[in-house]
Formats: C-alpha cells, structure tokens, sequence
C-alpha cells in the first residue's frame, strides 16, 4: 500500500516544513547570542551573583562554582583523598577518612544541600552523602573544609540523602541497595522479605552542627532512591522514593521493572523523635565511624560508635505510610510551599502530584488500598491530586522557582520541562546536551528559591566541547528562567559525575567565607608560633620537626643527624597572617602527599627515609618572588651512625 | 533538502514526542551553514541538533541509523521523523526497539491511519512509536526467559506487553519477530505487524 508510505511521508515533509519555518527568524539569533553572552559575562575582577556547589560523584568530593559565569572556583575534598592539599593524607586529615571498614580513601558523593532555617537556606554548612560506604559529612561554609563525617551502620547505598529538614533538625540517610539487618551470611536469592531498607534520621546540634545518628527506620528491603523533607504546612513529614518494590535480586533492569507502581514512604518524623524520646525503639548492633575536625586543634579525630537505636515502623501507628507510585520513581520533590509531593516515575512519561492535604484526609479516613509488610498503602486515587503529562520521556527530577512553576528533567527524552503548579500544564520545554540528570535553581528544594537561573546536570558529553579522548567530564548548561520561555544561556563541564548541586546567593555567604587562620588560636599539638621555638625532638626512632614557613624560607632549613628507619613527622605551621599566602611542603621520596598550608594552620605529614644522603625539601606553592629559593635539606645518615641531631637557619645550629 | 526543525516550532506541533532538533537528510551540509554564521553558535553548532546528529560515536549502528539504512523501514523511519522521536531513538539506552516493516504498516486499515495522519492526532502517532520501544535491553534471550518467568515487558509509553512463543516463533502481541540486530544502545526486533497501544 505505497499511498500510506505517501501519506506519512507527506506527514513527515510536512512538519519538517512547518518546523523549518521559522528558520529564518531564529537564523537572526546572532543578536541573541550576544545578548546571551552578556548575560554571564563578568568582567575581570567581577563576582558571581551566585555559589553553586556541585557534587563530585565517583571524584567523591564537591565543586564549587560561580554562576552565571560557570568558573569553577574550588574543588573541597569530602570523602577522597586530595593530594592538592594533603587532605586524607596529612597526619591530622587521615582520620577523616576512617570507617568501619578501615581507611577508605574514595568515596561517591551524591547530593549537597545547604542548611536551612524556617525552610530558608541559611549557609551555615552544607551537607554532602556518600553512596558506597553510607557516610554523610558536613562542610563548613566559614572555611569551605569538610568538618565531619558519619557512617550509617546497617545499611547500603546511601543514596537518598543528604536532605535537609526545614530548621536543619535532621538530615536523612537511605538504603539504596537493600541487605540482610543484621548482615548476615545467607543465599541472595533468599532476599525477599529477609532483606531491609533502613532509613537513617541524624539529628544535628544547631551550634556547632554535630551530627547524632538518632535512629534508624528498619523499612521493608525495597530501594530506596531519594527523598525530600516536608516544609511549611507539611513541615515534620518526609517523603522517600523506593523502586524494586519486587525484592528482585538480579537482572533488575528488567526484574525491578514488573511492578506497575512502586511506593512513595511518608514519615512523620517528629512523631518517631517523640516516640525514641519517650524510650521508644530498641538499640540494635551496628559499628560506625564518627570523625570530626576540630578547627582548634586543626586535627580530626574518629570515634568508633556502638549500637543504633532502630524502630519497627509498625510499632509506631499514624507515622508511617506508602503511596503507589508509577514505575520505579526517581526523584521526590516538594513545592515551596509544601502542599504538593512530586513523584517522578523514571520509567513513565508521567509526573505524578500527591496533596498533602489529601495524604492527610487519606491517612484520617483509612483510606487503605491494602498494606507492604504491615505498613498501610494508601490509595491512590485518595491521594493523588494532579499529573503533569508532559509527554517527555524518563522523568528524574523537579525543582522549583518560588513563582509558581516546577521544572523537571527527562533523561530519556534529553529535556527539561517547564510547569505550573496547580494546572499541571506545560508551559515550555527546552532540550538538553545530553540527557540530562539532575537539575538545580539556588534554593530550588527550599521554601524561597531564588528562581533566575537553572542549571542541568547533564550526563552524556559527547561532542560538546573540544575532544579529550573517550574520558570526557560532564557537561551543564545554564538556562535563564525569568522569562516564559526558558533560554540556553552557558555550557561549561563539571568535575567528576554532579549527581546534584545546591546553590545560594554569594551575598548570603560571601562575607563570611575566612580568609585566613588567626595564629593565636590555633591549639595544633606540634604548632610553633614563633622561628625561635622551631626544633627537632627524637623519641625512638620517632623524629618530630616543629617547622615554620614565612616568606620565604623553613624554619629550619638544615637538618642533620636522621637515620635511615627513621619516621619523621614534619609539622609545618605557617607563619603567615595575611589573605591567601599558603606554603606548601614537599619532601623527596615521601611515600605520601604534599601538604598545603594556609596562614596560620599546622600540617603534618610522615617520611621514612630509605637511603643515606642528603635530601631536599621545598615549598609546592609559588608563594613570593623568591620561592624557588624556598628550600631546605635533610642529612640522612646510616642506621647506627653516630650524627648529631641538630638543626639551622642560616648556620645558627642548635640541638 | 537542507532545512532545519527548529526547537520552538517543534514543541508547539508535538505533545508527546519529546524534544528534538531539526532533521536534516544532508548531515555534511552544516558545518557550511556554521561558518557561514560564524556569531550564531547557540542556535546552528551541529551538536546543538541533539544526540540524534551526533557522528560517529560508534562504529555500531544505533536503532536509528539501523533503520534509516533499512530499505525495509522507510514508513517507520518516515514515521518517526514525522513525530519527532529520533532523539530517543538514539540515546545512551538502552533501548529495545520493535521495528515493523514498511508490509506491516500496509496492514494498518485506511481508516485507522488517515485518522492517524490527522494533524490533531500527531501525538497519537508519537505514542504509538514509542509503544514499541521498551526501555531496557531485551536481547532474544531475555525475551524467552519472559515466557519462561511469566515477566511482563515494560514498553515506553507506560503500557505492558506479554511476549509468546508460537511454535518456532516468538510473538510480541500479535507481531512476529522476524529477525533481531544487535545495535549500538540496545537491540532491535523487526516485526511484521504494527503494535497498536490499547488505548
């Protein structure tokens, strides 16, 4: 029947003549693009109007960029060695990265949120979670340095984290990969109702920021993917996506796909705080690290921590519910003003919108549509208020502009699609390069998002910018949404794999940010404040350098009298008091890194020498003009020689 | 033929097909239009098209370009180029595509096609492109190990459908699999019957 093959084709020419149209007119986009690019143009010497932090994925660390600009302006380690600057190598920094496993020198960071007060970001810290070993770890917004870090015990995948309840009273912890709780030694295709998905609730001190692993929601083993906290009217709630709610234990691209919907858990968490407060739950085994720097003491520390107290979901009645929602969902977002809980199905072309108000009604009525290993399952129809159809392709996730409208990715369909809350109806979509993930307006997951600009996180490169062999970094793309129509402004790559990022005006942090480290306080163990202090003590065959750095010399530079077998701890403590003059140390033959030394701060790091001679160290860090002469030597001599420990600055030998 | 989609234009025909950049039969012919307008990056790079322009990422065909080389896909391929759907043809996948031959849209009934072609009816025809797309690697073995397990095949437009053995045959709905190909981001089934979605 070639007349079919005639009419599609006559289709086909068709819309491709009604859509090249307009070719013409955006032809003229020149004029647009100039005005495009002066959007994020800055001037030299200009700041950005915003920070984004972006998470780092498998580098395991954050990003911090500058938008619009998209000029990346730091790289903070969280859960990965950084010999940059020595963090996980350095003697104080190493503790950092202890866990129940051990030393884990890599982690993969997943998604940064920034505190908040009354569901506002306030820049205190921000919160990063990790996903191989479940940890979470907080950053210092003063000083931009990873502060703490926890371990989830009992858990694995720490996925749906680390978000942030309004007041910062909690950040949540998931379990992506469902397991045995207690681990235990058992067939895998046994899985099914044996295996658990806890959720992890870490309550955190508003002075100092501690974290407290508070309790743990022993939740039946389905996936749990991430989440979102309620704020303003459903404000003590929260939200957590789960896929695999068929408990499949391989092939999962197709085994977890069965289900027509998966679940949405709704928890009200300040009824299981007030449940644990009045004795509630049972403590339970489970080993996790605890590592904190002390900014003092510029030394972390770890704590190895016993027993979690974990609560049986069916203990606590009217706490906690699931919601159906189609097809292994991905992202779960709330509006700003938290009446609306977003489920993005990954694998339907559907937004599915649940009312609060209704989860409400739902849960007052029993409205139950049956329940998940005693949990009740509310209705469907009961609870959901509105679909956004947009007719993309994959949904993953939403956030929101604070003016009415939400904007969600598609991976499949490589997009994002713009929405009014309330209608549910498309108002534009734009496509992304390529397939986009995550995406991010500062304040976007917050009560007052500050709706300018957004950035997609976007996965595939591909031929986007200028070739680099098959490694490619990722690709984002700024969009400006303060018209109608959102509009391609900037592309610019990110480091690692930015699952998520968070962003918040530069005016809320800017002025805080430290510039440098006040000498006086600083309660390093091994600082010295002052060259007349520098000096070498050996105990054993332990040598302990009290160093000093200032432009631009060590203090001391010679170093007579080590042995090879020797451990030398070098601590340098940097003199300096001014902005941005940090020194670095390098010693040949260290089997570690360099350690960076901002104004007033101690590092230490380890050398074992091998071999007699004399050996050099330097300063890694063009500090001044005359940093090449910023070098010192150490005299290395055989095991049971008889040199004198002793040390110099321009030949005043001491010992 | 050297024309483009352009992005605005598209979004206001198409509801459901998702995004896509302008066709273009003459990939080589752009770079020329590039530098011919040198200040008008955004809008003409090539990669700004979308994935389904991108060359050789591969030395496999994807399903795209799979059926584009097909003589016996030129209604599908028309097909999915009328609705706007190359961009999640091409993606990372993976993706499972059960490809009708240009027979088995012969067997479609004149009434039901004109209805089909109507423009008010355009999102339909990207719905029932994208009913034949699972979104997940479904190679023959999989698809037998679904008869065996009694899985459901998950299909792209949010609707399930049962695969059968009949006799040395396997069946999906009621369209024979003629022949499968392994491509670049998934697989590729050819069928000989057009899969129309219940709805």
């Amino acid at each position: 029947m070639k007349t079919i093959q005639k009419l599609l084709l006559g289709l086909g020419a068709g819309l491709l003549l009604i859509g090249c149209g307009n070719n013409s007119k955006e032809g003229s986009a020149g004029a647009m693009a100039s005005s495009n690019a002066e959007k994020v143009y800055l001037a030299p010497g200009e700041h950005d109007e915003f920070y984004a932090f972006m998470s780092g994925g498998y580098s395991g660390n954050l990003t911090v960029y500058g938008l619009p600009s998209g000029r990346m302006l730091k790289e903070i380690p969280v859960f990965s060695q950084f010999p940059t600057n020595g963090y996980g190598y350095s003697e104080e920094s190493k503790a950092m990265l202890n866990t129940s496993f051990g030393f884990v020198p890599w982690g993969d960071s997943h998604h940064p949120d920034i505190s908040q007060t009354n569901g506002e970001l306030d820049g205190r810290w921000i919160f990063i979670n990790e996903n191989n070993t479940p940890r979470v770890a907080r950053i210092s917004l003063t000083t931009f340095e990873t502060e703490e870090i926890i371990e989830l015990p009992n858990s694995a995948g720490n996925h749906a984290s680390s978000f942030v309840t309004e007041n910062t009273e909690y950040i949540v912890a998931g379990t992506r990969f469902a397991v045995p709780n207690p681990q235990r030694d058992m067939p895998i295709d046994e899985m099914k109702g044996e295996f658990k998905g806890p959720l992890s609730f870490i309550s955190i001190d508003q002075e100092h920021g501690h974290m407290n692993l508070e309790f743990q929601l022993n939740m039946p083993g389905f996936n749990y993917d991430l989440a979102h906290p309620g704020r303003d009217k459903s404000h003590g709630w929260f939200f957590f996506t789960s896929y695999n709610t068929e408990e499949a234990h391989t092939m999962q691209e197709v085994n977890a796909s069965q289900n027509d919907k998966d679940f949405i858990a709704a928890v009200n968490w300040q009824m299981i705080a007030e449940y644990i407060k009045n004795g509630g739950g049972t403590k339970v085994a489970g080993t996790y690290a605890h590592n904190t720097y002390d900014e003092s003491t510029m030394t972390a520390t770890t704590e190895m921590k016993q027993g979690v107290i974990s609560v049986d979901p069916r203990e606590v009645e009217g706490a906690v519910y699931y919601m159906p929602v189609p097809k292994s969902p991905h992202g779960l977002d709330v509006d700003p003003s938290g009446r609306y809980i977003i489920g993005n199905g990954k694998l339907s072309t559907q937004l599915s919108v649940y009312s609060f108000e209704k989860i409400q009604n739902a849960i007052q009525n029993k409205d139950f549509d049956g329940d998940a290993y005693g949990i009740p399952i509310l209705s469907f129809e009961s609870v959901l208020e509105g679909v956004v159809d947009s007719g993309g392709l994959g949904p993953l996730h939403t956030e929101f502009d604070g003016k009415g409208f939400g904007y969600t990715t598609y991976f499949i369909s490589s997009e994002v699609v713009k929405w009014e809350l309330g209608t549910w109806e498309v108002i534009d979509r734009q496509p992304s390069y390529y397939s986009v993930g995550h995406l991010m307006i500062p304040g976007g997951n917050s009560r007052n998002p500050y709706g300018k600009y957004m950035v997609s996180l976007n996965k595939i490169t591909k031929d986007r910018y200028l070739p680099t062999g098959p490694e490619l970094e990722h690709s984002a793309q700024l969009y400006d949404i303060t018209g109608e129509k959102m509009e391609l402004l900037l592309d610019f790559p990110t480091h690692g794999e930015p699952h998520y990022a968070a962003g918040i005006p530069a005016e809320k942090i800017k002025a805080q940010s430290k510039k440098y480290y006040e000498l006086e306080e600083n309660n390093h163990k091994y600082a010295v404040k002052n060259e007349a202090d520098t000096r070498l003590e050996r105990n054993g065959n332990e040598v302990h350098v009290y160093a000093t750095t200032v432009r631009s010399h060590f203090a001391p530079d010679n170093i007579e009298g080590i042995k090879v077998g020797d451990k030398v701890y070098f601590h340098i403590t940097n003199l300096e008091q001014d902005f941005d003059v940090p020194h670095g140390f390098a010693m040949i033959g260290a089997n570690t890194s360099e350690i960076l030394v901002m104004p007033g701060q101690t590092k230490t790091i380890i050398w074992e020498p091998k071999r007699e001679g004399v050996w050099p160290f330097y300063c890694t860090d063009f500090c001044s003009a005359l940093h090449q002469e910023m070098q010192g030597y150490v005299r290395v001599s055989a095991k049971n020689s008889n040199t004198k420990l002793r040390w110099s600055l321009d030949d005043e030998w001491k010992d | 033929m050297n024309i483009q989609f352009t992005i605005k234009s598209l979004t206001s025909v198409l509801v459901l097909a998702g995004f896509l950049a302008c066709n273009s039969s003459d990939e080589k012919s752009n770079p020329n239009q590039s530098t011919g307008e040198a200040a008008d990056l955004t809008e003409t790079s090539a990669s700004n098209k979308g994935q389904a322009f991108i060359e050789g990422d591969s030395e496999e065909k994807n399903a795209l370009q799979l059926a584009i080389g097909s003589e016996d896909h030129t209604t599908l391929v028309t097909a999915v180029k009328a609705a706007g759907v190359e961009n999640a043809l091409v993606n990372v996948g993976p993706l499972t595509v059960f490809a009708p031959t240009n027979s088995a849209f012969d067997k479609i009934d004149q009434a039901t096609l004109e209805d089909l072609l109507k423009p008010e009816n355009k999102a339909k025809l990207a719905n029932i492109l994208v009913h034949h797309v699972a979104p997940s690697n479904y190679p023959v073995k999989t698809l037998e190990k679904n008869i065996e397990k009694d899985r459901k095949l998950y299909m792209a437009d949010g609707s399930y459908l049962e695969v059968v053995r009949k006799g040395e045959d396997l069946y999906i709905g009621d369209a024979k699999i003629m022949a499968s190909v392994n491509v670049s981001n998934g697989w590729v089934h050819i069928i000989d019957n057009v899969l129309l979605p219940n709805n």
